[in-house]
């Protein structure tokens, strides 16, 4: 199962197993992290589970785009790392992403 | 019961849905030590409720990736659940609630986050097998199980949100859907004329026969199962299942018979207490005097207003009240078309279109006296996002930039 690196509001980090083809959201709200809402439970229609994606893995996981894009300019936290976590689906390719959770807005 | 759970908490939450969960996640993020217990009617741990009209009945997602939290997250925050089981009374003297096990439960702080039942259809054959609403995975599951079975023609009996998005779902599978408004046209009570006609076109071009002004006279059956919608002007529609979706009854009789004030639901104030000493009530069946809709008391059903009243309790309870004044915003995804709404638009007067709804990206601003109160967004995420920051400040835009579509709403904000 791929890993995933979780960075808290905190600061601190905790590695965990994150299942292929569920989101990146899904795994951090499975593994008992209570900081994402994600409110609109995955399907892009608000900006509570903003992510900031490690620099190293920015160009793997790719830039937001489209909605995402568009929904992101909600946060005033938004940076050029910024991603909706409920949009990126977790891969063979992503073992050992490193996602910090964004600031509440 | 569960004989493991004790007979009192010092916060009793009733009500296991989206506003339930997160006052019980929230207490425990700002610190709150003492024992809290939610009471469930349902036998599931909390769960999103908004894909039960949506991927959940498509069949997308299983169940399991609805959970609001994973079961093993409950445990680890000493949140103490008791399922499958309703308040039928609670007596503010002693405080104690009367479950329908027969056990009483104590609280120190009661929080009713118990939303609604669906209204029921008052006419004859309301009760026959295959008449449905769709509020629970329950209702979900034996919808599915239905048409699983061979069932082809379904009557959904609502436009409202969740007969529209019903109905969505049902005519992407290929069934033969008919949907029936009472009113002159759908989303009557929630949306403009601009935006009813859309969504009316757009399920007509996905096949469903979409009847308006539609006044069902009752509903026939063989044997105990519906087969029939009969009209009022006396069209024999043929069902093999019936979806009602017309409304939710706000579940507050408990709450209004231990005398807390309400009406349409139960009356809260600024920091969603009711008239009850330390009862508090959230989400769907709390009546509030709501800033983004000029004070007017109301009630809002929707995923934001539950969370964000949660929370508010949530602090309250550990010695940060603060007023409830979080923005209202509320989604429906039906076919390709992502609908998004930002404020309330109680009491506008005058509509602007920015698009073209052929184009199946439009928005409609919602003014009244000429500020923004509310935006309905359809694919087009860019307007929603910034058209809140028109209504958050009550921005009175120039009308002739508002309706150009070429012009962005952020450029508004500031005149």
């Amino acid at each position: 199962m791929p890993n995933l690196i979780v960075v808290n509001r905190a600061g601190d980090e905790t590695n965990i197993d994150a299942r292929e083809g569920i989101s990146v959201m899904e795994a951090i709200r499975d593994n008992g992290f209570d900081e994402l809402l994600a409110l609109c439970g995955g399907c892009c229609s608000c900006a509570t589970c903003h992510v900031f994606v490690d620099e190293a893995w920015v160009g793997v996981v790719g830039a937001a785009s489209g909605d995402e894009d568009d929904l992101l300019d909600s946060s005033d936290h938004r940076g050029e790392r910024s991603r909706l976590s409920c949009q990126i689906m977790m891969t063979a390719a992503l073992d050992g992403l490193r996602v910090a959770i964004a600031p509440e807005d | 019961m569960d004989s493991s759970v004790s007979s009192r908490a010092d916060v009793v939450i009733v009500g296991a849905g989206h506003g339930g969960a997160q006052c019980a996640i929230a207490l425990r993020q700002n610190g709150f030590t003492g024992t809290v217990t939610i009471v469930g009617r349902e036998p599931e741990f909390p769960y999103e409720r908004p894909p039960l009209s949506k991927d959940y009945f498509a069949r997308e997602k299983a169940f399991e990736r609805l959970h609001i939290r994973p079961p093993a997250f409950w445990a680890e925050k000493n949140i103490d659940f008791v399922l499958s089981t309703q308040v039928e009374a609670v007596d503010p003297l002693t405080r104690q609630l009367s479950l329908s096990d027969g056990r009483s439960l104590g609280y120190g702080k009661l929080v009713w986050a118990t939303g609604g039942d669906p209204r029921r259809l008052s006419c004859a054959g309301a009760d026959l097998t295959g008449v449905h609403a769709v509020r629970t995975r329950a209702d979900c599951d034996t919808l599915m199980a239905e048409i699983d079975a061979g069932k082809r023609d379904i009557v959904v009996i609502g436009g409202g949100y969740i007969g529209l998005e019903a109905a969505a779902v049902l005519s992407k599978l290929g069934l033969n859907v008919t949907l029936l408004e009472a009113l002159p046209r759908v989303l009557a009570r929630v949306a403009g004329e601009e935006l009813s006609g859309f969504y009316q076109q757009a399920h007509r071009d996905h096949g469903v026969d979409l009847r308006l002004n539609a006044r069902v006279e009752c509903l026939e059956g063989e044997n105990g199962q519906v087969t029939a919608v009969r009209l009022e002007d006396g069209e024999h529609i043929p069902a093999e299942a019936v979806i009602v979706g017309i409304g939710i009854v706000p579940a507050v009789e408990p709450l209004i018979l231990a005398g807390a004030t309400g009406g349409n639901g139960v009356d809260v104030d600024a920091f969603c207490r009711t008239s009850l000493p330390d009862i508090y009530a959230i989400g769907d069946c709390a009546a509030f005097a709501c800033d983004f809709a000029g004070g007017q008391v109301m009630r809002v059903e929707s995923v934001q207003n539950a969370n964000d009243m949660a929370t508010c309790v949530a602090k309250a309870i550990c010695g940060d009240a603060k007023p409830y004044k979080a923005f209202p915003w509320f989604w429906s995804n039906q076919y390709d078309l992502k609908l998004q709404t930002a404020g309330i638009n109680v009491g506008f007067d005058e509509t602007v279109v920015r698009g073209t709804p052929a184009d199946s990206a439009f928005s409609v601003v919602y003014l009244k006296d000429r500020r923004v109160v509310a935006i309905d967004c359809v694919n087009s995420v860019k307007d929603y996002v910034q058209g809140r920051k028109l209504v958050e400040n009550g921005i009175r835009p120039d009308i002739a930039k508002l309706a150009d579509v070429g012009t962005p709403l952020k450029e508004l904000v500031s005149t």
